[in-house]
């Protein structure tokens, strides 16, 4: 006869040995292909793809705003258009996504099939990794609509991902407090910008607003000025080779230094949150208590989010980065990223059909028209409707020479290595010259 | 263990004619193997799965220089590199200002929470009106999850959250302070979060200590003359002793490992510069910045130390407490 602690240790061996087991069929249980043959086949049997059940499942980075809507209205429509394919669609924040989900998913080998792809360093750590499908057999008539704003999603001359949105960065800014502070232009210059900060600390508003309590919004920053310093020659050498030599990334960091020193941002701007929350960098100039902030095409929804009634406001204006004098920077190179979208290797071949269908003219005009971002078929610009919206893209048609996010185009380890060089000069505890050293570590590690 | 007079079946199947079963564990054969082989193996499997292998792993890595993209068959010989990313970590300031900020804040919390716990402990231990109410608010914090305490502080530490409109409200305006967004006082500021949520486990370990402390001996100290000081000082807290050491032990562990605190309650930027530990640095190279061969490098250092830190401990400080029970084994 067991006495009760034995019947307890009994119960929790079995619950430990259960638990193990459980785990370990957990690790080990590769299920079976979810394609199955198919087995009402009917007809001619044209489209045997129509009779496989096949899931593909899909992971953006719309989480607010009208787009969220918009990807769930593309699945659905997929699906009646594709019998027995069902398309299941998460979205996840944007850095998640990005740094964390996509990044595990992939090296698990149980990815998704159809999910957003970063161009620069990150497609092409993926694509040496084999886990990207290869689109210019599948998909050319999509390919050839974007133009050469695909580029950046290309790999020795493969595209493996194709962006929906492509944009530029420029200054957000609130026309009301430009006209009570007597700015009637937006500045062209650095100098006229310089004047312009001046001004609008004369009727005690922070001029500039900046999320510096995230690395990025402060490193841009420094792309900007380096954009405007550097030739598009120097600029694609860095890109290519890494090679930081050229003086001019140091007097990208010396301008920067400078900026700082004439104050134009906001008190304690070191623990300023970019895109979240009144006290954000966009709540700021959402409730008016900012005039300007440089920030990417998609602002416009961010700020429109941080007000009371939720609508974009009146005051909302948009002009690019200023030239500065003097330079060997290009004037009229501007700065900017998009999103795409890219298939696994081993995902289902319906899955270059629903990218096709997300790049269609169709999806697209739906695209422009929901305010969610510029879109990248030029036949469906024409649907934009948000001024703002049509400014950047206006922006974008006349940059000369687009500059993709320096931390994107140089990939994660260089990219991190330079952002955190960067706030170090924000927070007055580094110099333009480590920034440019810690760069050039960080590629020597690579 | 089963009782002596009652014959169990396993019992007889396992000893056979064995007649006297006191000191059956001594070489009860095939009883005592079968408690082995069903009750080892489970806990065997997972210790080694989930601990023994990742430390080992770790280590492995450390030696080799891999990009965020990883694979396993990167471990090839062009991509070791030795020891260079513990030289790389030890000569990186950032990583020597994280293992400082870790070490303020395990020193702090034993300079600072032990003796404050100590105290209130003390005065929650007399006979005071709400004594459970007290000691139940004292303990909340405790209960809360670390990233919703966090997230919490944060948002009353805005430039113009609840903190700052108390000490405007006590017409103490000129204490305001950007409390989480200024890299001089940050660290301060992370530390008093964590007191708060700490102190509460603290004060019940000690008050759990000072109930196994006999009145007697305050008494009989009392008859002799000693003042209510005097018999805190030479009779409780001597033999208070033990749980303080424990208590010690306990939090010089979680002050090692602190990382959900900082992680969400500072922004990223204010981290590098002022609030970084050795586990938020560890998560921040070797996830965010894409180089899992240098995070495991600091993995390791940092259990390195923890290792040699608790090891230590034991010998010296917990020597006599653990006596016959960690140190020596099973009797």
């Amino acid at each position: 006869m067991m006495n009760r602690r034995s019947i307890q240790r009994v119960v929790a061996g079995v619950a430990a040995a259960g638990l193990t087991l459980g785990a370990l069929a957990a690790c080990g249980g590769e299920s079976a292909d979810t394609a199955s043959p198919g087995t009402g086949e009917t007809g001619e049997g044209t489209e045997t793809a129509a009779a496989e059940e096949v899931t593909i499942t899909w992971w953006h980075n719309a989480t607010s705003g009208p787009l969220p809507a918009v990807w769930e209205k593309v699945a659905k429509d997929f699906e009646a258009n594709n019998p027995g394919v069902t398309v299941e669609q998460t979205g996840y924040q944007n850095e998640d996504l990005q740094r964390t989900l996509i990044p595990n998913a992939l090296a698990s080998g149980d990815g998704p099939d159809l999910f957003q792809v970063w161009p620069g360093g990150e497609i092409r750590d993926q694509v040496a990794n084999g886990y990207l499908m290869a689109l210019d057999d599948a998909i050319p008539d999509t390919i050839a609509a974007v133009g050469a704003t695909v580029n950046p999603w290309q790999v020795d001359g493969a595209t493996y991902g194709i962006p929906f949105t492509f944009g530029i960065e420029g200054f957000w800014y609130n026309k009301d407090l430009f006209e009570q502070a007597g700015i009637t232009t937006p500045p062209s210059t650095l100098a006229e910008l310089n004047d312009a900060v001046t001004k609008l600390k004369a009727i005690n508003v922070a001029p500039i607003a900046v999320g510096a309590g995230e690395k990025w919004p402060a490193a841009h920053w420094w792309y900007q000025f380096a954009l405007h310093s550097c030739s598009p020659e120097t600029l694609t050498t860095g890109a290519a080779d890494f090679d930081f030599t050229d003086p001019c990334w140091v007097d990208a960091g010396t301008e920067l230094v400078d900026f700082i020193a004439s104050e134009p941002f906001q008190d304690g701007f070191l623990g300023t949150p970019a895109q979240t929350g009144a006290g954000s960098s966009a709540g700021m100039l959402a409730n008016g208590q900012a005039a300007m902030e440089l920030m990417g095409h998609w602002n416009a929804g961010v700020v429109g989010g941080l007000t009371p009634d939720e609508e974009v406001p009146e005051f909302l204006g948009w002009f690019p980065f200023p030239a500065i004098e003097g330079s060997a920077g290009d004037p009229n190179a501007a700065l900017g990223g998009g999103d795409g979208f890219g298939c696994a290797a081993d995902a289902p071949k319906q899955c270059a059909d629903l990218l096709a269908y997300i790049m269609s003219e169709e999806v697209q005009k739906e695209f422009a028209a929901s305010g969610s971002g510029i879109p990248t078929v030029a036949a469906a610009q024409d649907s934009l409707e948000d001024q703002n919206l049509k400014a950047v893209a206006e922006g974008l048609s006349q940059a000369s020479f687009v500059q993709l996010w320096l931390d994107t185009e140089y990939g994660t380890t260089v990219g991190n290595a330079m952002n955190e060089g960067i706030v170090n000069v924000f927070a007055d505890n580094g110099t333009p010259e480590d920034i440019v050293k810690r760069m050039q570590d960080a590629a020597a590690t690579l | 263990m089963a009782s002596l007079t009652a014959p169990g079946p396993a019992d007889t199947a396992g000893s056979g004619a064995a007649p006297i079963r006191r000191i059956r564990h001594r070489h009860g054969g095939t009883r005592t193997w079968l408690e082995i082989v069903v009750f080892v193996p489970p806990a065997l499997i997972l210790f080694i799965g989930f601990v023994i292998v990742p430390v080992v792993l770790a280590a492995v890595y450390s030696f080799f220089n891999l990009p965020a993209a990883f694979r396993w068959d990167m471990l090839g010989s062009e991509r070791f590199i030795g020891v260079d990313n513990y030289t790389r970590a030890f000569s990186t300031p950032e990583f020597r200002k994280a293992i400082a900020n870790t070490f303020f804040i395990l020193f702090a919390s034993l300079l600072v929470q032990g003796p404050l716990a100590i105290g209130i402990a003390l005065l929650l231990n007399r006979r005071i009106r709400g004594r459970g109410v007290l000691r139940l608010l004292i303990f909340v914090p405790y209960v809360l999850a670390e990233v919703i305490a966090g997230l919490t502080w944060k948002l009353l530490l805005q430039p113009n959250g609840g903190v700052n409109a108390v000490i405007e409200g006590l017409g103490l305006g000129f204490l305001r302070q950007n409390w989480l967004a200024d890299p001089s006082i940050a660290l301060y500021t992370i530390f008093f979060i964590l007191t708060w949520k700490y102190i509460g486990f603290a004060i019940l370990l000690m008050l759990a200590g000072l109930q196994g402390v006999p009145k007697e001996l305050a008494e009989a100290a009392s008859i002799d003359g000693a003042s209510w000081w005097q018999t805190q000082r030479f009779v409780t807290l001597p033999l208070l002793a033990p749980t303080i050491r424990i208590w010690a032990f306990l939090s010089i562990i979680g002050s090692l490992q602190v990382f959900d605190m900082v992680w969400v309650t500072v922004a990223p930027t204010l981290r590098q510069m002022s609030t970084e530990t050795m586990a938020t640095y560890m998560v921040q190279q070797g996830q965010f910045a894409g180089q899992p061969g240098y995070g495991s490098a600091i993995a390791v250092i940092l259990f390195v130390i923890s290792l040699v830190i608790a090891l230590a401990y034991q010998r010296l400080a917990l020597r006599r407490d653990l006596a016959g029970s960690v140190t020596r084994g099973v009797r």
